[in-house]
């Protein structure tokens, strides 16, 4: 238990997919200009993520990984170099029936998030959370864990810079620096900020 | 003919930079520039990857459905990638665990999609071709040019050859660290942007609000 908070906190606030592994960055650059709409597309790639890291686990572990196959009686086959493309066939898919299920039971929330969810399909954030779990081989509950945690890690740095965007269109700043390059030294100043997490320890 | 061809190659260079202009495939560009040798290799991954996904689709564009087609765009991007990361784990293996997750990335590039679909899809094979190698060469170059800034001033060396003697081996280059970790990669690409914009002020963004002296106070 101790493990997996510890692992929860280092998801959202050391190694946060956004401010200091940059994933999912263009949509971060594109649709923080509110904190309205910002929190409705964190709050869609939170629960993408939630669904999609576990389910490309089961998928690693029963059906790519070496030897995943001995249950159907092939334990010599490898097929991760299959990786790739049954993880984003899975994150395609599970967006596209997130959609239909929202739209038929939740449709409050469907139109709230209305365009982004498609879109989510094409956030390297999404996709980069479940390499990740491939690359530091986490178990079913961990890669669980930490899909939840470093959604909530995104949602809250795209949020956090909506709020400062807000604030900063009434700034006089210089006309060359205005919008995307503000946007980005502002993103900078944020992941300093982040990187003095990196001291903690669970 | 050539001529278009021509424009096609250099346009993505700079008046039409992906990074700069189009703001596309930032959410690489930024994670792999703390050394010159590792962002090397991500441009030539990425033009690559870029130009041939362009001629492929290019070529299969009638035959795709409209409903269809963003799956058919990421199955052909996704087994170019493919191709990418096992040739690297092969013949690079040091760079390719250095780049890790980079690579896969290359398929949620917003470069690759956006030129699939915005280009690809509605123009013939060869012009397509073109077009993807310009967009890459756009992107890598704003990669090399921070890659080259991050490093130098990082750590005073240029592909690993020391450049700068730092203190630490006796010279006399205090090395900037701060380069070397990520929120660095924001600030260089800020500033390159200012700089761009500066010297082609038709690439600046129109303010939402502008401040000044009101009149008769």
């Amino acid at each position: 238990m101790e493990e997996l908070l510890s692992l929860a906190v280092k998801a959202i606030f050391i190694e946060n997919l956004a401010l200091s592994f940059f994933l999912g960055m263009c949509t971060f650059l594109a649709v923080s200009k509110k904190i309205s709409t910002s929190i409705g597309l964190g709050i869609s790639v939170m629960l993408v993520q939630a669904i999609t890291v576990p389910a490309n686990n089961l998928i690693l572990t029963y059906l790519l990984a070496p030897g995943a196959l001995a249950w159907a009686g092939f334990p010599d086959i490898d097929l991760t170099f299959l990786g790739l493309i049954s993880y984003i066939g899975v994150i395609a898919a599970l967006v596209q029936i997130l959609e239909m299920v929202l739209d038929k039971y939740f449709p409050s929330l469907y139109n709230a998030l209305g365009v982004f969810l498609p879109l989510i399909t094409v956030n390297c954030a999404i996709l980069g959370g479940s390499l990740f779990m491939v690359e530091r081989n986490y178990t079913f509950t961990e890669s669980a864990t930490y899909g939840l945690s470093s959604g909530f890690g995104w949602a809250l740095a795209i949020t956090a810079m909506a709020g400062v965007r807000e604030k900063l269109k009434y700034s006089d700043i210089p006309d060359g620096l205005q919008g995307l390059g503000i946007t980005f030294i502002t993103a900078g100043l944020m992941a300093m900020a982040f990187m003095s997490f990196s001291g903690v320890r669970l | 003919m050539a001529q278009t061809y021509r424009k096609l190659l250099v346009d993505p260079l700079v008046d039409n930079n992906p990074i700069t202009v189009q703001v596309l495939g930032i959410c690489s560009a930024l994670a792999v520039t703390s050394s010159l040798k590792v962002a090397m290799v991500m441009t030539i991954a990425v033009i690559l990857v870029t130009a041939f996904s362009s001629f492929f689709i290019s070529i299969l564009r009638n035959h795709i459905p409209n409903s269809i087609r963003i799956i058919v765009q990421m199955v052909i991007i996704a087994s170019l990638v493919i191709l990418v990361e096992q040739v690297l784990k092969a013949f690079a293996y040091e760079i390719s665990k250095t780049l890790s997750v980079f690579v896969g990335l290359i398929i949620t590039n917003c470069i690759v999609m956006g030129r699939a679909e915005a280009f690809a899809m509605s123009n013939p094979p060869v012009a397509s071709f073109i077009d993807g190698v310009g967009n890459g060469v756009g992107y890598g170059l704003l990669l090399l040019l921070v890659g080259f800034i991050r490093e130098l001033f990082g750590a005073g060396s240029l592909f690993g050859l020391t450049i700068l003697e730092t203190v630490n081996n006796g010279g006399w280059y205090v090395p900037n660290g701060m380069l070397l970790l990520p929120p660095s990669a924001f600030f260089v690409i800020g500033l390159l942007i200012w700089a761009f914009r500066t010297w082609k002020p038709d690439q600046a963004e129109a303010r939402e609000y502008k401040i000044q002296i009101a009149e008769g106070h």
